[in-house]
């Protein structure tokens, strides 16, 4: 159907865009690995001491213990939230309620500089110190109108027929969202608890600002560039992506592939 | 919906949404208002005086070093979205219309892969690629196209190609959505009527995509404008964007209202911008 020429063409830019798409992972992985002090041609050959040195660095390692920690906890609360609120907003007529969905989402509108700088005048002004918590807080803003939006978005009718049953039969409110709805949601709560997981630990900006001596991963690799080009930082960026990559076929495995039928 | 809308009800809802509304109003609304009431405010020394003018305001257009931050802004972001766009559309044509259905899936997946190492590590991998003896140097003078390295780190150049690589696979997912949509029947219609290939591609295919297209080039253009990482890391201190100089208000001279004013304008900028699209997209439609 398509001409010979047609088709050559689109391999060859096909192969082109996805090599630009791969090119820089390729060589952070690959200098990860250099047997030398600097990650540039020509490769002398594989070393695993930039990762034996990674895993030394106490300063790398307690800020990826940190990320983790924010991450998952900044996370579960921002979908704790969303989650009442699509619950609260989507079963009951409330007041104003469409206005209170706007204040929601409203932060997704904000840049993540706007958010943070707000927060460090705020902080400074009460005299909060800066510390693990301001950038934990500082994520749980940017991720609740994520976490609201989805599973606002996947609260249907037919569940509240279900959720009328279980009333029916005697639970109260409580129970019905704890038992029934949030069991009939867990695909979409827990796209939301993971997307939030990303965003947290690769978020920049806001724990920059909002932290002093303990610091998130993404603000320790930014202080290793100070040093330049070097294979240590090859070393943790290739680990960061391992464990990424290892998140997404998690997230794949486990959450869009049952919520896609087979 | 009846036996709902009674008071104890009512009251029982507000349990569910009064934590996430006061969660964003007192770590939203509270500190934006705080900030821009800062930005109102001066400097005197190390102490932050509101003198409540607009002061802040008036330095970003008296002062040639503030506009032309935002000038190279809008530069690097209207360069990039428009490569990024024509970049993006062939690829994204490429996958929806020669690559078999089954492995469509596993080629979208390939194309956002790379992109979960963190963000400070991928602009930190193209200067690898970039930098004065890197990869890309490095080859050229060994096939001997050039003879002294090229300066491509700490330029400009080098922060769009750092953005188009990532909008590149984020335009190519929104257009590539957008192509699947379409019915089969206009393409086919359209041959019916004798319009050949291009010329189903201009007039039928590229119109029913324009919108989608907006909306992946307005996506682009706010996250461009307000990035700080990309240009710092592989633009070097050459020619500063307005995010650049908003951290360097923050870090080196702690001139907190001058940074709440810029980044406030910066807002402004992004709210133009979308109006703009706004209007364009609803005249598309109509």
């Amino acid at each position: 159907m398509y001409s010979r020429l047609s088709n050559i063409f689109c391999g060859t830019y096909f192969i082109a865009i996805y090599g630009f798409i791969f090119l820089p992972v390729a060589v952070l992985v690959l200098y990860s690995f250099q047997d030398g002090s600097l990650p540039i041609p020509p490769f002398n050959g594989v070393t695993f001491k930039w990762y034996a040195a990674v895993f030394a660095d106490t300063k790398l390692m307690s800020a990826l213990g940190n990320s983790l920690i924010v991450a998952v906890f900044s996370s579960i609360i921002a979908c704790l939230l969303g989650f009442c609120a699509a619950y609260g907003l989507s079963r009951y007529r409330l007041p104003g309620s469409a206005f209170q969905r706007v204040l929601i989402t409203a932060p997704m509108t904000v840049s993540y500089l706007i958010i943070a700088l707000g927060l460090l005048v705020l902080f400074n002004w009460m005299g909060i110190r800066l510390s693990l918590w301001t950038v934990g807080v500082g994520h749980v803003v940017i991720n609740l109108p994520l976490c609201f939006a989805i599973i606002y978005a996947s609260m249907g009718d037919h569940q509240k027929n279900i959720e009328r049953a279980a009333r029916d039969l005697g639970a109260n409110n409580f129970q019905v969202m704890l038992l029934i709805t949030a069991p009939m949601l867990m695909p979409s709560i827990l796209a939301a608890l993971f997307l939030s997981i990303t965003f947290s630990w690769d978020e920049f900006i806001i724990s920059f600002l909002l932290s002093r001596f303990d610091v998130t991963l993404p603000v320790e690799i930014w202080s290793l560039l100070r040093s330049g080009l070097n294979p240590k930082t090859n070393a943790i960026g290739s680990l960061v992506f391992l464990l990424s990559v290892g998140l997404l076929i998690i997230l794949e495995i486990f959450v869009f592939r049952q919520r896609s039928p087979k | 919906m009846s036996m709902d809308s009674d008071h104890s009800s009512v009251r029982k809802a507000w349990y569910f949404v009064t934590p996430a509304i006061a969660w964003t109003i007192a770590f939203f609304v509270i500190p934006f208002a705080f900030m821009v009431s800062v930005s109102l405010a001066s400097r005197v020394g190390r102490q932050i005086v509101y003198s409540w003018d607009l002061n802040n305001y008036i330095d970003f257009f008296s002062k040639s070093y503030y506009l032309k931050g935002l000038f190279v802004s809008l530069e690097i972001t209207v360069l990039v979205t428009i490569i990024s766009t024509l970049l993006a559309y062939p690829l994204a044509w490429i996958i929806a219309e020669r690559v078999p259905k089954k492995w469509q899936r596993i080629a979208l997946i390939m194309a956002i892969l790379p992109f979960w190492t963190s963000y400070v590590v991928r602009s930190y991998s193209w200067l690898l690629v970039l930098s004065t003896n890197g990869v890309i140097n490095n080859s050229l003078l060994q096939i001997g196209i050039i003879s002294e390295p090229l300066p491509l780190a700490n330029t400009t150049t080098a922060t769009v190609i750092g953005f188009v690589h990532f909008f590149v696979m984020l335009l190519t997912l929104t257009i590539y959505s957008n192509l699947i949509q379409l019915s089969p029947n206009y393409k086919r219609a359209s041959a019916d009527l004798g319009a050949n290939a291009f010329q189903t591609f201009w007039h039928v295919i590229l119109p029913l995509t324009l919108p989608g297209i907006m909306v992946g080039a307005f996506l682009t253009f706010v996250l461009c404008i307000g990035d700080y990482i990309t240009p710092q890391i592989l633009g070097g201190n050459n020619e500063l964007t307005l995010p650049q100089i908003i951290m360097m208000q923050l870090g080196r001279r702690a001139d907190i209202p001058t940074a709440a004013a810029l980044s406030i304008i910066l807002m402004g900028v992004v709210t133009v911008a979308y109006l703009f699209c706004l209007r364009w997209l609803k005249m598309e439609r109509a």
